[in-house]
Protein backbone atom coordinates (compact mmCIF):
# COMPACT_ATOMS: atom_id res chain seq x y z
CA UNK A 1 0.00 0.00 0.00
CA UNK A 2 1.26 3.36 -0.81
CA UNK A 3 2.35 5.62 2.19
CA UNK A 4 -0.48 7.90 3.51
CA UNK A 5 -0.28 11.49 3.26
CA UNK A 6 -0.89 13.08 6.36
CA UNK A 7 -4.61 14.35 5.65
CA UNK A 8 -5.81 18.13 6.82
CA UNK A 9 -7.33 17.90 10.52
CA UNK A 10 -10.28 20.12 9.61
CA UNK A 11 -14.12 19.27 8.70
CA UNK A 12 -14.46 21.96 6.70
CA UNK A 13 -13.10 20.32 3.75
CA UNK A 14 -14.76 21.59 0.35
CA UNK A 15 -15.93 17.69 0.11
CA UNK A 16 -17.33 17.89 4.06
CA UNK A 17 -19.08 20.79 3.06
CA UNK A 18 -21.06 20.08 -0.31
CA UNK A 19 -21.63 17.19 1.55
CA UNK A 20 -22.77 18.39 4.30
CA UNK A 21 -25.31 21.09 2.30
CA UNK A 22 -26.62 18.33 0.25
CA UNK A 23 -27.87 15.87 3.68
CA UNK A 24 -29.12 19.16 4.96
CA UNK A 25 -31.45 19.43 2.00
CA UNK A 26 -31.97 15.86 1.42
CA UNK A 27 -32.92 15.50 5.41
CA UNK A 28 -35.46 18.16 4.91
CA UNK A 29 -37.10 16.78 1.67
CA UNK A 30 -37.33 13.38 4.25
CA UNK A 31 -39.68 14.90 6.23
CA UNK A 32 -41.78 16.95 3.70
CA UNK A 33 -41.76 13.36 1.90
CA UNK A 34 -42.74 11.20 4.63
CA UNK A 35 -45.14 14.20 6.86
CA UNK A 36 -47.05 15.97 3.84
CA UNK A 37 -47.15 12.90 0.74
CA UNK A 38 -46.09 12.47 -2.80
CA UNK A 39 -47.65 15.40 -4.11
CA UNK A 40 -45.59 17.71 -1.58
CA UNK A 41 -42.63 16.88 -3.03
CA UNK A 42 -42.89 15.83 -6.63
CA UNK A 43 -44.53 16.23 -10.14
CA UNK A 44 -45.92 12.63 -10.14
CA UNK A 45 -49.50 12.30 -10.90
CA UNK A 46 -52.43 10.00 -12.16
CA UNK A 47 -50.84 9.59 -15.79
CA UNK A 48 -46.72 9.60 -14.35
CA UNK A 49 -47.22 7.57 -11.51
CA UNK A 50 -42.94 6.62 -11.64
CA UNK A 51 -40.95 9.61 -11.67
CA UNK A 52 -36.76 9.86 -10.97
CA UNK A 53 -37.00 7.69 -7.88
CA UNK A 54 -37.80 4.58 -10.13
CA UNK A 55 -36.50 5.74 -13.68
CA UNK A 56 -32.65 6.93 -12.12
CA UNK A 57 -32.83 5.75 -8.55
CA UNK A 58 -34.09 2.11 -9.21
CA UNK A 59 -33.51 1.74 -12.44
CA UNK A 60 -30.20 2.72 -13.21
CA UNK A 61 -29.10 2.11 -9.34
CA UNK A 62 -29.54 -1.98 -10.20
CA UNK A 63 -27.85 -1.98 -13.39
CA UNK A 64 -24.78 0.29 -12.43
CA UNK A 65 -25.08 -2.34 -9.89
CA UNK A 66 -24.24 -5.39 -11.95
CA UNK A 67 -20.54 -5.03 -11.62
CA UNK A 68 -20.99 -7.04 -8.77
CA UNK A 69 -22.79 -10.28 -10.10
CA UNK A 70 -20.23 -9.41 -13.11
CA UNK A 71 -17.12 -9.25 -11.46
CA UNK A 72 -18.01 -12.61 -9.13
CA UNK A 73 -19.14 -14.72 -12.28
CA UNK A 74 -16.10 -13.87 -14.19
CA UNK A 75 -13.81 -14.40 -11.44
CA UNK A 76 -15.12 -17.47 -9.65
CA UNK A 77 -17.39 -18.80 -11.99
CA UNK A 78 -15.55 -18.19 -15.32
CA UNK A 79 -11.92 -18.87 -13.39
CA UNK A 80 -10.58 -15.73 -14.60
CA UNK A 81 -8.66 -15.35 -11.67
CA UNK A 82 -6.91 -11.90 -12.80
CA UNK A 83 -10.42 -10.22 -12.09
CA UNK A 84 -10.12 -11.23 -8.26
CA UNK A 85 -8.91 -7.64 -7.28
CA UNK A 86 -11.95 -6.20 -8.26
CA UNK A 87 -14.22 -8.33 -6.80
CA UNK A 88 -14.65 -6.50 -3.51
CA UNK A 89 -14.67 -3.03 -4.69
CA UNK A 90 -17.60 -4.38 -7.00
CA UNK A 91 -19.27 -6.24 -4.18
CA UNK A 92 -19.25 -2.97 -1.75
CA UNK A 93 -20.69 -1.03 -5.06
CA UNK A 94 -23.46 -3.23 -5.64
CA UNK A 95 -24.27 -3.77 -2.19
CA UNK A 96 -24.74 0.02 -1.71
CA UNK A 97 -26.23 0.10 -5.21
CA UNK A 98 -28.88 -2.16 -4.20
CA UNK A 99 -29.62 -0.93 -0.28
CA UNK A 100 -29.78 2.81 -1.87
CA UNK A 101 -32.04 1.45 -4.20
CA UNK A 102 -34.62 0.16 -1.19
CA UNK A 103 -34.10 3.22 0.38
CA UNK A 104 -35.36 5.11 -3.02
CA UNK A 105 -38.07 2.77 -3.12
CA UNK A 106 -39.17 3.97 0.58
CA UNK A 107 -39.65 7.52 -0.73
CA UNK A 108 -41.50 6.42 -3.49
CA UNK A 109 -44.14 3.58 -1.85
CA UNK A 110 -43.89 5.49 1.18
CA UNK A 111 -44.46 3.27 5.07
CA UNK A 112 -41.56 1.47 5.29
CA UNK A 113 -43.02 -0.19 8.34
CA UNK A 114 -45.19 -2.30 5.24
CA UNK A 115 -41.80 -3.07 3.58
CA UNK A 116 -41.71 -6.96 5.00
CA UNK A 117 -45.24 -7.02 3.52
CA UNK A 118 -44.93 -8.77 -0.29
CA UNK A 119 -42.29 -11.35 0.69
CA UNK A 120 -43.90 -12.48 4.22
CA UNK A 121 -47.54 -11.74 4.24
CA UNK A 122 -49.07 -10.98 1.13
CA UNK A 123 -47.44 -12.44 -1.91
CA UNK A 124 -48.78 -11.29 -5.42
CA UNK A 125 -46.83 -14.25 -6.64
CA UNK A 126 -48.27 -13.52 -10.50
CA UNK A 127 -46.80 -10.04 -10.51
CA UNK A 128 -43.20 -9.38 -12.07
CA UNK A 129 -42.94 -6.57 -9.27
CA UNK A 130 -43.11 -9.66 -6.54
CA UNK A 131 -40.55 -11.10 -8.60
CA UNK A 132 -38.29 -7.88 -8.49
CA UNK A 133 -39.12 -7.34 -4.83
CA UNK A 134 -37.85 -11.16 -3.93
CA UNK A 135 -34.91 -11.03 -5.56
CA UNK A 136 -33.83 -7.71 -4.67
CA UNK A 137 -34.52 -8.80 -0.99
CA UNK A 138 -32.49 -11.91 -1.36
CA UNK A 139 -29.62 -10.68 -3.23
CA UNK A 140 -29.48 -7.65 -0.50
CA UNK A 141 -28.39 -9.71 1.70
CA UNK A 142 -26.13 -12.55 -0.08
CA UNK A 143 -24.68 -9.13 -1.14
CA UNK A 144 -24.42 -8.47 2.63
CA UNK A 145 -22.95 -11.71 3.15
CA UNK A 146 -20.46 -11.89 0.39
CA UNK A 147 -19.15 -8.32 1.94
CA UNK A 148 -19.14 -9.52 5.59
CA UNK A 149 -15.27 -11.29 4.78
CA UNK A 150 -13.65 -7.78 4.62
CA UNK A 151 -15.28 -6.60 7.84
CA UNK A 152 -14.50 -9.64 9.70
CA UNK A 153 -10.89 -9.36 8.52
CA UNK A 154 -10.87 -5.16 9.48
CA UNK A 155 -12.75 -6.53 12.84
CA UNK A 156 -10.28 -9.49 13.35
CA UNK A 157 -13.22 -11.77 13.49
CA UNK A 158 -10.79 -14.61 12.30
CA UNK A 159 -13.64 -17.40 13.27
CA UNK A 160 -16.62 -15.60 11.57
CA UNK A 161 -14.07 -14.94 8.72
CA UNK A 162 -13.20 -18.35 8.22
CA UNK A 163 -17.35 -19.95 8.61
CA UNK A 164 -18.22 -17.17 5.70
CA UNK A 165 -14.91 -18.29 3.50
CA UNK A 166 -16.78 -21.65 3.47
CA UNK A 167 -19.94 -20.76 1.91
CA UNK A 168 -18.61 -17.88 -1.03
CA UNK A 169 -18.78 -20.04 -3.53
CA UNK A 170 -22.56 -21.12 -3.05
CA UNK A 171 -23.23 -17.17 -2.12
CA UNK A 172 -21.63 -16.12 -5.69
CA UNK A 173 -24.00 -18.61 -7.57
CA UNK A 174 -27.12 -18.12 -5.40
CA UNK A 175 -26.02 -13.74 -6.17
CA UNK A 176 -25.52 -14.46 -10.41
CA UNK A 177 -28.87 -16.64 -10.55
CA UNK A 178 -30.69 -13.79 -8.69
CA UNK A 179 -28.77 -10.96 -10.80
CA UNK A 180 -30.01 -12.79 -13.76
CA UNK A 181 -34.04 -12.92 -12.86
CA UNK A 182 -34.43 -9.48 -11.42
CA UNK A 183 -32.41 -7.78 -14.30
CA UNK A 184 -34.31 -8.98 -16.93
CA UNK A 185 -37.57 -8.45 -14.90
CA UNK A 186 -37.01 -4.82 -14.43
CA UNK A 187 -37.21 -5.04 -18.43
CA UNK A 188 -40.06 -7.27 -18.49
CA UNK A 189 -42.09 -4.51 -16.26
CA UNK A 190 -42.71 -2.18 -19.26
CA UNK A 191 -44.03 -5.28 -21.23
CA UNK A 192 -47.58 -4.46 -19.79
CA UNK A 193 -47.59 -0.87 -21.24
CA UNK A 194 -46.93 -0.96 -25.16
CA UNK A 195 -49.75 1.77 -25.65
CA UNK A 196 -47.54 4.29 -23.55
CA UNK A 197 -44.26 3.15 -24.49
CA UNK A 198 -42.74 4.12 -27.91
CA UNK A 199 -42.35 1.33 -29.87
CA UNK A 200 -39.10 1.83 -31.01
CA UNK A 201 -38.27 1.30 -26.77
CA UNK A 202 -40.78 -1.51 -26.10
CA UNK A 203 -40.40 -4.68 -27.33
CA UNK A 204 -41.20 -8.46 -26.81
CA UNK A 205 -37.47 -8.82 -26.12
CA UNK A 206 -37.42 -5.97 -23.59
CA UNK A 207 -36.03 -8.29 -20.54
CA UNK A 208 -33.46 -9.65 -23.04
CA UNK A 209 -32.19 -5.68 -23.60
CA UNK A 210 -32.58 -5.17 -19.69
CA UNK A 211 -29.97 -8.37 -19.08
CA UNK A 212 -27.78 -7.74 -21.49
CA UNK A 213 -27.09 -4.15 -21.18
CA UNK A 214 -26.82 -4.82 -17.14
CA UNK A 215 -23.52 -6.80 -17.95
CA UNK A 216 -22.09 -4.16 -20.08
CA UNK A 217 -23.05 -1.71 -17.24
CA UNK A 218 -21.39 -3.50 -14.61
CA UNK A 219 -18.22 -4.01 -16.59
CA UNK A 220 -18.31 -0.24 -17.73
CA UNK A 221 -18.59 0.51 -13.71
CA UNK A 222 -16.27 -1.60 -12.46
CA UNK A 223 -13.18 0.26 -15.27
CA UNK A 224 -15.09 3.97 -13.88
CA UNK A 225 -15.45 3.14 -10.37
CA UNK A 226 -11.53 2.17 -10.03
CA UNK A 227 -10.70 5.26 -12.20
CA UNK A 228 -12.43 7.62 -9.69
CA UNK A 229 -10.79 5.45 -6.96
CA UNK A 230 -7.87 5.77 -8.40
CA UNK A 231 -7.81 9.47 -8.47
CA UNK A 232 -9.51 10.14 -4.98
CA UNK A 233 -8.56 7.06 -2.89
CA UNK A 234 -5.22 6.00 -4.28
CA UNK A 235 -3.85 5.76 -1.00
CA UNK A 236 -6.03 3.17 -0.32
CA UNK A 237 -4.87 0.75 -2.76
CA UNK A 238 -1.84 -1.62 -2.91
CA UNK A 239 0.37 -2.50 -5.53
CA UNK A 240 -1.67 -5.63 -6.55
CA UNK A 241 -4.59 -3.41 -6.76
CA UNK A 242 -2.69 -1.14 -8.85
CA UNK A 243 -1.02 -3.73 -11.42
CA UNK A 244 -4.34 -5.53 -11.85
CA UNK A 245 -6.38 -2.99 -12.04
CA UNK A 246 -5.01 -2.90 -15.87
CA UNK A 247 -5.69 -6.31 -16.73
CA UNK A 248 -9.35 -5.68 -15.65
CA UNK A 249 -9.46 -2.64 -17.61
CA UNK A 250 -8.55 -4.39 -20.65
CA UNK A 251 -10.70 -7.62 -19.83
CA UNK A 252 -13.91 -6.24 -19.24
CA UNK A 253 -13.54 -3.46 -21.78
CA UNK A 254 -13.11 -6.28 -24.43
CA UNK A 255 -15.85 -8.43 -23.49
CA UNK A 256 -18.25 -5.53 -22.84
CA UNK A 257 -17.27 -3.96 -26.41
CA UNK A 258 -18.32 -7.38 -27.95
CA UNK A 259 -21.50 -7.55 -25.94
CA UNK A 260 -22.14 -3.78 -26.59
CA UNK A 261 -22.20 -5.06 -30.48
CA UNK A 262 -24.19 -7.90 -29.75
CA UNK A 263 -26.79 -5.71 -28.18
CA UNK A 264 -26.68 -3.55 -31.24
CA UNK A 265 -27.72 -5.99 -33.19
CA UNK A 266 -30.25 -7.67 -31.28
CA UNK A 267 -31.90 -4.06 -30.88
CA UNK A 268 -31.85 -3.43 -34.90
CA UNK A 269 -33.26 -6.97 -34.83
CA UNK A 270 -35.98 -6.06 -32.63
CA UNK A 271 -37.37 -3.26 -34.59
CA UNK A 272 -37.81 -6.00 -37.49
CA UNK A 273 -39.32 -8.32 -35.78
CA UNK A 274 -41.85 -5.49 -35.30
CA UNK A 275 -41.79 -3.62 -38.16
CA UNK A 276 -40.26 0.08 -36.72
CA UNK A 277 -38.50 0.68 -39.42
CA UNK A 278 -40.66 3.58 -40.27
CA UNK A 279 -40.20 5.30 -36.80
CA UNK A 280 -36.88 6.18 -37.16
CA UNK A 281 -37.46 8.83 -39.94
CA UNK A 282 -39.24 10.93 -36.59
CA UNK A 283 -37.74 12.70 -34.25
CA UNK A 284 -38.37 9.94 -31.60
CA UNK A 285 -36.15 7.79 -34.19
CA UNK A 286 -33.71 10.77 -33.75
CA UNK A 287 -33.52 10.24 -30.59
CA UNK A 288 -33.76 6.68 -30.45
CA UNK A 289 -30.34 6.43 -32.86
CA UNK A 290 -29.16 9.27 -30.58
CA UNK A 291 -29.05 6.30 -27.68
CA UNK A 292 -27.97 3.42 -30.21
CA UNK A 293 -24.89 4.90 -32.15
CA UNK A 294 -23.54 7.67 -29.74
CA UNK A 295 -24.09 5.83 -26.35
CA UNK A 296 -23.76 2.07 -27.71
CA UNK A 297 -22.07 1.88 -31.07
CA UNK A 298 -19.57 4.21 -30.93
CA UNK A 299 -18.45 3.63 -27.37
CA UNK A 300 -18.20 -0.04 -28.30
CA UNK A 301 -15.66 1.00 -31.17
CA UNK A 302 -13.92 2.93 -29.17
CA UNK A 303 -13.66 0.51 -26.19
CA UNK A 304 -11.95 -1.97 -29.03
CA UNK A 305 -9.69 0.71 -30.14
CA UNK A 306 -8.73 1.07 -26.25
CA UNK A 307 -7.42 -2.56 -26.40
CA UNK A 308 -5.72 -2.99 -29.03
CA UNK A 309 -3.78 0.17 -28.43
CA UNK A 310 -3.93 -0.72 -24.42
CA UNK A 311 -4.93 2.52 -23.71
CA UNK A 312 -6.37 2.70 -19.99
CA UNK A 313 -7.05 6.20 -19.93
CA UNK A 314 -8.81 6.15 -23.48
CA UNK A 315 -10.87 3.15 -21.77
CA UNK A 316 -12.12 4.87 -18.16
CA UNK A 317 -12.89 7.88 -20.12
CA UNK A 318 -15.28 5.33 -22.52
CA UNK A 319 -16.42 3.90 -19.26
CA UNK A 320 -17.62 6.73 -18.17
CA UNK A 321 -19.72 7.17 -21.69
CA UNK A 322 -21.19 3.79 -21.57
CA UNK A 323 -22.80 4.52 -17.60
CA UNK A 324 -23.82 7.82 -19.03
CA UNK A 325 -25.52 5.49 -21.76
CA UNK A 326 -27.01 2.99 -19.61
CA UNK A 327 -28.58 6.04 -17.45
CA UNK A 328 -30.03 7.09 -21.25
CA UNK A 329 -31.23 4.51 -21.81
CA UNK A 330 -32.98 3.54 -18.45
CA UNK A 331 -34.49 6.87 -18.76
CA UNK A 332 -35.78 6.75 -21.77
CA UNK A 333 -37.47 3.48 -21.09
CA UNK A 334 -38.97 4.46 -17.58
CA UNK A 335 -39.68 8.79 -18.52
CA UNK A 336 -38.81 10.50 -21.92
CA UNK A 337 -40.29 7.76 -24.72
CA UNK A 338 -42.72 7.07 -21.79
CA UNK A 339 -46.56 8.39 -22.34
CA UNK A 340 -44.87 9.80 -25.62
CA UNK A 341 -48.09 10.04 -26.87
CA UNK A 342 -49.01 12.88 -24.25
CA UNK A 343 -49.15 16.74 -24.88
CA UNK A 344 -46.37 18.60 -23.60
CA UNK A 345 -47.92 19.92 -20.42
CA UNK A 346 -49.39 16.58 -19.32
CA UNK A 347 -45.51 15.08 -19.48
CA UNK A 348 -43.62 14.48 -15.96
CA UNK A 349 -40.54 16.26 -15.62
CA UNK A 350 -38.94 16.46 -12.28
CA UNK A 351 -39.57 19.06 -9.82
CA UNK A 352 -36.35 20.55 -7.15
CA UNK A 353 -36.80 18.62 -4.61
CA UNK A 354 -37.54 15.24 -6.17
CA UNK A 355 -33.84 16.32 -7.92
CA UNK A 356 -32.26 16.81 -4.37
CA UNK A 357 -33.90 13.59 -2.91
CA UNK A 358 -31.80 11.62 -5.70
CA UNK A 359 -28.93 13.69 -5.17
CA UNK A 360 -29.09 13.19 -1.69
CA UNK A 361 -29.27 9.24 -1.78
CA UNK A 362 -26.04 8.72 -4.40
CA UNK A 363 -24.47 11.05 -1.89
CA UNK A 364 -25.04 9.13 1.10
CA UNK A 365 -23.78 6.15 -0.85
CA UNK A 366 -20.17 8.08 -2.34
CA UNK A 367 -20.15 8.99 1.48
CA UNK A 368 -20.56 5.27 2.66
CA UNK A 369 -18.15 3.85 0.02
CA UNK A 370 -15.45 6.51 1.52
CA UNK A 371 -16.19 5.38 4.86
CA UNK A 372 -16.10 1.77 4.34
CA UNK A 373 -12.69 1.96 1.63
CA UNK A 374 -10.72 3.93 3.52
CA UNK A 375 -11.03 1.55 6.63
CA UNK A 376 -11.84 -2.14 5.63
CA UNK A 377 -9.86 -4.03 3.23
CA UNK A 378 -11.46 -3.36 0.25
CA UNK A 379 -8.86 -1.89 -1.95
CA UNK A 380 -5.88 -3.79 -0.76
CA UNK A 381 -4.97 -6.85 0.79
CA UNK A 382 -5.17 -7.72 4.83
CA UNK A 383 -1.87 -8.52 6.12
CA UNK A 384 -3.30 -11.37 7.72
CA UNK A 385 -4.98 -12.46 4.51
CA UNK A 386 -2.58 -11.95 1.70
CA UNK A 387 -3.77 -15.50 -0.38
CA UNK A 388 -7.23 -15.45 0.22
CA UNK A 389 -8.98 -12.06 -1.25
CA UNK B 1 -52.05 -4.91 -38.61
CA UNK B 2 -49.73 -2.63 -40.18
CA UNK B 3 -50.59 -0.88 -43.31
CA UNK B 4 -49.27 -2.42 -46.61
CA UNK B 5 -50.49 -5.68 -45.03
CA UNK B 6 -53.12 -7.76 -45.88
CA UNK B 7 -53.08 -10.83 -43.09
CA UNK B 8 -50.74 -11.75 -39.98
CA UNK B 9 -49.08 -14.46 -42.55
CA UNK B 10 -48.16 -11.48 -44.85
CA UNK B 11 -46.93 -9.48 -41.69
CA UNK B 12 -44.85 -12.24 -40.44
CA UNK B 13 -43.24 -13.57 -43.48
CA UNK B 14 -41.94 -10.04 -44.22
CA UNK B 15 -40.62 -9.22 -40.71
CA UNK B 16 -39.56 -12.87 -40.04
CA UNK B 17 -37.98 -12.63 -43.03
CA UNK B 18 -36.02 -9.66 -42.49
CA UNK B 19 -35.07 -10.98 -38.95
CA UNK B 20 -33.41 -13.79 -40.50
CA UNK B 21 -31.26 -11.72 -42.92
CA UNK B 22 -30.31 -9.53 -39.95
CA UNK B 23 -29.05 -12.41 -38.20
CA UNK B 24 -27.18 -13.78 -41.34
CA UNK B 25 -25.26 -10.40 -41.03
CA UNK B 26 -24.57 -10.31 -37.30
CA UNK B 27 -23.41 -13.90 -37.76
CA UNK B 28 -20.85 -13.00 -40.14
CA UNK B 29 -19.92 -9.42 -38.57
CA UNK B 30 -19.62 -10.49 -34.93
CA UNK B 31 -16.80 -12.63 -35.70
CA UNK B 32 -15.27 -10.03 -37.74
CA UNK B 33 -15.69 -7.68 -34.59
CA UNK B 34 -14.23 -9.96 -32.50
CA UNK B 35 -11.24 -10.48 -35.07
CA UNK B 36 -10.44 -6.72 -35.06
CA UNK B 37 -11.17 -6.66 -31.00
CA UNK B 38 -8.17 -9.63 -30.59
CA UNK B 39 -6.29 -8.81 -33.45
CA UNK B 40 -3.55 -7.79 -31.56
CA UNK B 41 -3.14 -10.22 -28.88
CA UNK B 42 -2.75 -12.74 -31.71
CA UNK B 43 0.75 -10.71 -32.39
CA UNK B 44 1.86 -10.78 -28.59
CA UNK B 45 1.92 -14.60 -28.57
CA UNK B 46 5.32 -15.56 -28.61
CA UNK B 47 4.58 -19.48 -28.36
Amino acid sequence: MAQPTPRANTLFTPFNVVTGIILLIGGIVTILRFTKGLGAVTNLDDNNPWGIWIGFDLLCGVALAAGGYVTCAACYIFGLKKFRVAVRPAILTALLGYALVVLALHYDVGRPWRLPFPIFFSQGTSSLLFEVALCVFLYLSVLFLEFTPAAFEWLHWKRARYIIGKISLVLVIFGIILSTLHQSSLGALFLIVPSKLHPLWHSGYLAVYFFISSIFAGMAMVIFEHAIVDRFLHDEIDEEHDIESNNVALGFAKAASFLMMGYLMIQVIGIAIDNDWHHLGTRWGLWYLVEMVGFVGLPAVVYAIGVREQNIKLLQWTSGWVVLGIILNRLNVSLVAFNWQLPLDQRYFPNFPEIMTTVFIVTIGVVLFKWIATRMPVLHVHPDYPDDH
Amino acid sequence: MEPGFHTLQEFMTHTKGIAYLLIGVALVALPLFWRFLSGRDDKQKTF
